[in-house]
């Protein structure tokens, strides 16, 4: 029985189906349960918090990729099939923090002050979820301070930081520099992206990375998770 | 269920209703002051013999009639002329329907090039830095084979923007001669696509052993006038306006079986034609006006198309210039002459005056290809792989060309605002706009595999190397690759053992069977 719900889970990780409301993509798979409630009903059947990650969720994601890979899937696919995972990823929280089972690490995403854009910041933010991390979105146009704050505070290991213009780029590098002056740069890797900015930016500001989308922010904190490993 | 082509919503008009009058008028004073001269005797007798002013021209090295064509004359011929023209193919579903009043676009290749172009990869070495390597291409014109004919026609049944097939080259081969040219061009042709096949016709002789070879392979005499796979081409007036003698004979006979024909005028504004916009107009329409009306004086109820081929000169060589933006114009106010007849257009676009695929190229045959394609011509002869004006062909081009046409089409698609669509919009506006993220990104999925969604450009080359030509020609190696559907063997033995002429290595089974 675990063994059906958990190829089920991967299956409709795989269509990119959420709730019982999505199409899916091979047929309208309308009305058959989705991610959440499939991941709702293994918990209930006492089913491994780790199971379903590993054997439901990424093991779809897996697929996902390499159908991303091979442009059998688009981006609308990927992050379909990322939102369905990292709203997985919040009904497990509680039963991982209860098994002592650690997130991918915690990360926190902000667009820096002054810029409103957030379609980057968004997609990223999608697909970290899906790809298992536990994230926060501070928000758009959020105050250099109120971002130091919250690293202080909640010790994410990672802040992304986000900037679209070429005026509100250079905050991003003001948010490094007050992250020094209260003693917690060395807390947490600052990644920073979006298109105004470059590697060579992120270098000549301090950022620890530059991601040139989503994807690259998931290669580069999995290197970083690596190096930790 | 013949070939949808692609239906102009709100079809581009130049001109307004009054200057579409206007023009009309002016082509019928011209009609009949100072009509056109013809020297082709059996036309002019024909004009003679239904009331028009024939007055024999003299002195002149050739005999010669100046035509006056009475107004009435021209307005019952083009009450005569179908408004709907069908041009069949071997494969039914290639069929293409046109309604004279309908602006319905059919993509068709052609012309007839005396240049056939290869292409090639070379490598070249960096000077400063030998470990860099890249692949330049090479163009190699030379003379066009019925070999090359068939591979372009086999291309061509493959492109899937490509609703017929106009033959592309000149066959220059050493047995081919005037005497067998149109058999053959007609055979490797159809042999080797299932589309509507079009062609001019060198040699009158020649035209029943065309019709003949065309009726057995669709079964005879009715068959073909139901289903007719063949069309000619024919450019009776030169400009200005004259009836040239070999051709219009050709004209006439083509018209007597009833066979649908393209009556094509071709001025050149500034050298055969006025530069201006309306006097071209003017007399490019009174030339086929001209040539509508004789078709029906043979035989009323021939299937016509209104041909244009206008074109701007050069001002540094006075020759062509289809990359002239007023070459634009003239065609789209053709398109709006016919639909103000109601015949069937057969208009022109894409041809480009640069001799090689390139920069200039692409320039010069999308700005005529989107502009003449918003009028609605019926049948646009888009140049698919033409060169160099009327003179080169490249296989390459056409299928660069395939791309440039698949956007063209998806653009003319009728927009979709109903009720339906509108209810849609408003739930998914207001589901999204709920959403933390406020993004459609999901939504997007249920259109991205039905077709809703124009298609990324097919030759898009990784990185920032400009990549089109390479992976354009593995698309064409991929089509060529590809299998045809031959007329079948128990036919090409009857066409080989009855139609004189055609070259006996055009028999791909007898060929199958040397190997």
């Amino acid at each position: 029985m675990s063994e059906h719900i958990l190829a089920a889970l991967k299956e409709n990780v795989i269509q990119g189906r959420k709730t019982q409301d999505d199409e899916g993509i091979d047929e309208d798979l309308s009305g058959t349960p989705g991610v959440l409630e499939l991941t709702q009903t293994a918990l209930e059947q006492n089913i491994a918090p780790e199971a379903i990650i590993t054997q439901g969720l990424t093991a779809g994601m897996q697929v996902v990729g390499e159908k991303f890979s091979s442009k059998e899937y688009f981006i609308p696919d990927m992050l379909a099939s990322a939102e369905a995972v990292g709203a997985a990823m919040d009904i497990l929280k509680p039963h991982l923090e209860a098994s002592n089972v650690e997130t991918k690490g915690k990360f926190a995403i902000a667009t820096v002050k002054g810029d409103i854009h957030d379609i980057g910041k968004n997609i990223v933010t999608i697909l970290l979820k899906g790809a298992g991390y536990e994230v926060e979105d501070l928000g758009v146009d959020v105050p250099t301070a109120k971002i130091v704050e919250y690293v202080k505070e909640k010790h994410p290991d990672y802040l992304g930081l986000s900037a679209l213009l070429t005026t509100t780029m250079v905050t991003m590098g003001e948010v490094i520099e007050a992250l020094k002056e209260n003693s917690v740069r060395d807390r947490v890797k600052v990644l920073i992206g979006g298109a105004a900015v470059s590697d060579e930016y992120a270098r000549e500001i301090g950022a620890d990375a530059y991601c040139v989308d989503g994807f690259g922010a998931i290669e580069v904190l999995d290197g970083f998770q690596g190096a930790r490993a | 269920m013949p070939r949808e082509g692609i239906l102009v919503h709100n079809p581009y008009e130049r001109m307004t209703e009054g200057q579409v009058s206007q023009i009309h008028q002016a082509s019928m004073d011209i009609l009949s002051d100072p009509g056109l001269i013809c020297f082709n005797r059996a036309a002019a007798e024909i004009f003679d013999g239904k009331g028009a002013k024939v007055t024999s021209v003299s002195p002149s090295d050739r005999p010669a009639w100046l035509v006056g064509i009475p107004e009435k004359l021209v307005l019952d011929a083009l009450d005569n002329a179908p408004k709907t023209v069908k041009l069949g193919a071997r494969n039914p579903d290639n069929t293409l329907i046109m309604h004279g009043e309908e602006p319905r676009v059919y993509f068709i290749s052609g012309s007839e090039t005396n240049i056939w172009l290869d292409v090639d990869f070379p490598a070249y070495v960096k000077k400063s830095d030998p470990s860099v390597e890249i692949r330049v291409p090479e163009f190699h014109p030379r003379r066009g084979t019925v070999a090359d004919l068939c591979q372009s026609a086999h291309v061509c049944e493959h492109l899937d923007t490509l609703d017929g097939y106009i033959r592309t080259v000149n066959i220059q081969d050493k047995d081919i001669t005037e005497d067998n040219k149109d058999v053959n061009k007609f055979f490797a042709s159809l042999n080797n696509t299932t589309k509507h096949v079009m062609s001019g016709l060198t040699s009158l002789k020649q035209l029943d052993n065309v019709v003949n070879m065309a009726r057995l392979i669709v079964g005879g005499e009715e068959e073909l006038k139901e289903n007719p796979i063949i069309s000619f081409i024919t450019c009776l007036v030169k400009s200005p306006l004259q009836f040239v003698d070999d051709t219009t004979d050709s004209f006439i006979e083509i018209c007597r079986r009833g066979l649908p024909v393209v009556v094509s005028s071709s001025p050149q504004a500034g050298a055969t034609a006025p530069i201006k916009e309306a006097g071209i107009m003017a007399q490019i329409n009174a030339e086929v006006l001209a040539g509508i009306t004789l078709s029906q004086l043979v035989n009323p109820g021939t299937p016509v198309l209104y041909g244009s081929v206008p074109v701007r000169a050069r001002l540094d060589t006075l020759g062509d210039s289809y990359g002239a933006v007023e070459t634009s114009q003239y065609n789209i106010d053709c398109v709006q002459m016919a639909r103000f007849y109601r015949i069937p257009n057969y208009s022109t676009s894409g041809v480009c005056d640069t001799k090689t695929p390139g920069t200039q190229s692409s320039i010069e045959r999308l700005f005529s290809d989107i502009l003449v394609a918003l009028s609605g011509p019926q049948y646009l002869h888009c140049a698919y792989g033409l060169l160099d004006c009327n003179s080169v062909f490249c296989l390459l081009q056409a299928v660069i060309d395939d791309a440039h046409f698949q956007m063209i089409k998806f653009f003319l698609k009728q927009p979709r605002v109903d009720e339906t669509e509108i209810a849609d919009a408003l739930k998914q506006i207001r589901e999204v706009v709920a959403t933390p993220q406020k993004l459609y990104i999901s939504h997007i999925r249920r259109v991205m595999r039905t077709g809703e969604l124009s298609k990324p450009y097919p030759f898009e080359g990784d990185g920032e190397t400009d990549s089109v030509f390479q992976l354009a020609y593995e698309r064409m190696q991929e089509l060529l690759a590809k299998p045809v559907e031959h007329i079948d063997e128990p036919t090409t033995r009857k066409i080989f053992q009855e139609i004189p002429g055609i070259l006996p290595r055009l028999n791909v089974y007898e060929e199958r069977r040397l190997q």
